[in-house]
């Protein structure tokens, strides 16, 4: 099986916290640790396992700019066969349907049976991967968090629905899927993982490799576009306990105990 | 101005819930433009939704079909091309269905995707202009789609207030024929595997006592069924700790876990994700302890304490068994 896997660069939003930067053009970038989005990292893990069990290759692809590589360098360390940066300046500024143009041009150049995504990235969209694939012309299947092989031309693929419950598909392939997480669970990667694939080419490919108008994606081609980042006038929120420990310890039992908290 | 459409999704003959919020979400994009609900189904459990739509809507479209009695966004999505007037906006509700549905209808539709919308600012010229948030709700952005081919829509569950009043007395319109035959099926449904019930039901929990990420270490739980213990708390969590299987799926809160209804929700590093907070229903008391004061968990809960859960936690519990004695 010949699986592309789509992976983006995001900061970690669990390990710091993201503010807008005074002027609300951007959040403040600077202090960030960046990985790779938390969805795509299970993406990535189950291709692998889908290859070791059925054979084939697993290709890991980012638009992204030149810090992307490292992220597709930490996949590659992961087991993923290929890597591919999509990297250009017109490719700045892309709403999602400029992201699943650049991707679908990338897939009409190979021989993929199945491509993953992550549910959603870091600003929540979780639109790349049904776009790619209405692009295609493939079927779709979202939330995903259940692959199993059939033969060479469908699989059978578990959905995340509400409630906690599971709906059971069979899909064709060529599809396209974007992946929950607690599908499986991603290996850690070492640091001599990461150097064994230190040196591995990753080869760059932008608008005129791929065959796609720069007026197409990129800002030109964006029918959606975020004008500015921003906190918003909050309610009242919380009540913040204040003081020490002691003092918001007892306050809070005081609270507890009012409304039913401990028995 | 454009026509707007809303989408609702239906079960077992009733409108869900986002039926009701996504006509006030109309309202917040432009109170004159015609809103339209689109109810797809098969048999007389579509006809008792439509005739719940049409309380709320002044127009609905029925689309009836047998390959929809158990609804595949890969059926619906070739049949809405056909009746979708082109510049229209398009709602949906931002949960699985919307999610598989939205994006590549846009495509189909070729329009604008606005996803997991929590706020519209009208419309100028021919741009919708909307909020939006990222990194789970630490941040909010304005966002402005070009409506001159349309927008696809998917507006966050629970972000606009239900229409209580419901007075609408809408006309359902047939429009299985426009809609056209069901396509041959490239993904086809098998059957809907119900969720196990674990050791503990939640659901049935008057004191939860929740932790998140913030717990850190499988290692650490310890600290927290043993503070529960004395609370006489039952313990849930958010979403990672069941991927990272450190606690059954049975004891996720959430959109994609369970709805509990607890007197009192204690969440313990848990940043407040809506998927999150989605599964918290009756307004318990809410009490939220986590490291960072911004977290947007605090702008959910009652009380709040910005503490280190690993401290802070131990050092509750031994308050409490002091005061038990
Ligand atoms: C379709 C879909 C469905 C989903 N369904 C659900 C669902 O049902 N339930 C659910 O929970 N999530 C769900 N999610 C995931 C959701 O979007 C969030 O990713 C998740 O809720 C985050 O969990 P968290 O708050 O524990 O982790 P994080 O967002 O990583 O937050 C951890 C928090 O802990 C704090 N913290 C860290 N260390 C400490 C410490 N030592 N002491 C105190 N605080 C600390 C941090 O400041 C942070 O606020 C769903 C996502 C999708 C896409
Ligand atoms: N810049 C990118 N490069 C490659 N894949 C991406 C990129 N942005 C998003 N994706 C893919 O689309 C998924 C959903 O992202 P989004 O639609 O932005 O929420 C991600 O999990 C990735 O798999």
């Amino acid at each position: 099986m010949e699986i592309l896997v789509c992976v983006k660069r995001v900061p970690d939003s669990s390990e710091n916290e993201i503010e807008v930067k005074g002027d609300g053009t951007d959040i403040e970038r600077d202090d960030l640790v960046y990985s790779v989005n938390e969805w795509d990292n299970y993406a990535v893990e189950e291709a692998i396992q889908i290859r070791d069990k059925v054979g084939g290759t697993v290709t890991v692809a980012s638009v992204g700019d030149e810090e992307t590589e490292e992220v597709i360098r930490r996949e590659m360390a992961m087991g993923a066969d290929n890597g591919i940066h999509l990297m250009d300046d017109a490719f700045e500024g892309s709403d999602g349907k400029g992201l699943a143009t650049t991707l679908k041009a990338l897939v009409e150049q190979g021989s993929y049976d199945l491509i993953l995504t992550g549910a959603q990235a870091d600003d929540g969209a979780g639109q790349v991967g049904g776009m790619l694939a209405a692009m295609l012309d493939y079927p779709f299947a979202s939330l995903v968090n259940l692959i199993e092989v059939v033969d060479d031309k469908k699989i059978k693929v578990g959905r995340e629905i509400a409630g906690g419950n599971q709906e059971m598909n069979e899909i064709d392939l060529p599809c396209v899927l974007s992946i929950q997480t607690g599908i499986n669970e991603p290996r850690y990667v070492g640091i001599r993982g990461i150097r064994k694939v230190a040196s591995v080419e990753i080869p760059v490919k932008g608008v005129s490799d791929l065959g796609i108008d720069a007026g197409v994606v990129g800002a030109a081609g964006a029918k959606v576009k975020r004008l500015d980042y921003f906190v918003p006038e909050l309610g009242e929120g919380a009540e913040m306990l204040e003081g020490s420990t002691e003092e918001i310890i007892e306050k809070l039992i005081e609270l507890l105990k009012a409304k039913g908290g401990i028995k | 101005m454009a026509e707007i459409f809303a989408y609702i999704l239906h079960k077992d003959g009733k409108a869900d819930d986002t039926a009701y919020e996504l006509i006030n979400a109309a309202a917040k994009i432009d109170p004159e433009a015609p809103v339209t609900a689109v109810v797809a189904g098969s048999g007389s459990e579509l006809d008792s939704a439509c005739s719940e739509a049409a309380k709320i809507y002044p127009a609905v479209w029925k689309i009836d079909n047998e390959a929809l009695a158990y609804v595949n966004a890969e059926a619906v999505r070739p049949m809405l091309v056909n009746i979708i007037p082109k510049g229209a906006v398009l709602l949906l509700p931002h949960e699985h269905f919307g999610m598989d549905l939205a994006p590549g209808l846009s495509i189909k539709l070729d329009a604008a995707y606005l996803p997991d919308v929590v706020d519209f600012e009208g419309v100028e010229g021919s741009t919708l202009n909307a909020i939006r948030e990222e990194f789970s709700g630490m941040v909010s952005t304005h966002v402005a789609a070009d409506l001159s081919g349309g927008v696809v829509v998917t507006v966050r569950p629970g972000a606009f207030a239900p229409d209580e009043d419901a007075a609408a007395s809408g006309e359902v319109v047939d429009k299985s024929g426009d809609a056209g035959a069901a396509p041959a099926l490239m993904r086809r449904y098998l059957e809907t595997l119900v969720a196990e019930v674990g050791e503990v039901d939640i659901t049935k929990s008057e004191i939860l006592l929740s932790i998140g990420r913030g717990i850190e270490d499988e290692e650490n739980l310890e600290i927290v069924f043993d503070l529960a213990k004395v609370m006489g708390a039952d313990v849930s969590c958010s979403r990672p700790i069941v991927d990272a299987k450190w606690l059954e799926k049975s004891r996720q809160v959430g959109t994609s876990g369970q709805t509990v209804k607890p007197k009192v929700y204690i969440a313990c590093g848990i940043s407040g994700s809506f998927q999150h907070l989605g599964g918290i229903k009756g307004s318990p008391f809410i009490v939220a302890v986590n490291k960072n004061p911004k977290a947007p968990i605090f702008q959910a809960a009652d009380v709040g304490v910005a503490a280190d859960i690993l401290e802070f936690l131990p050092e509750l519990q031994e308050a409490i068994e002091e005061l038990k004695g």
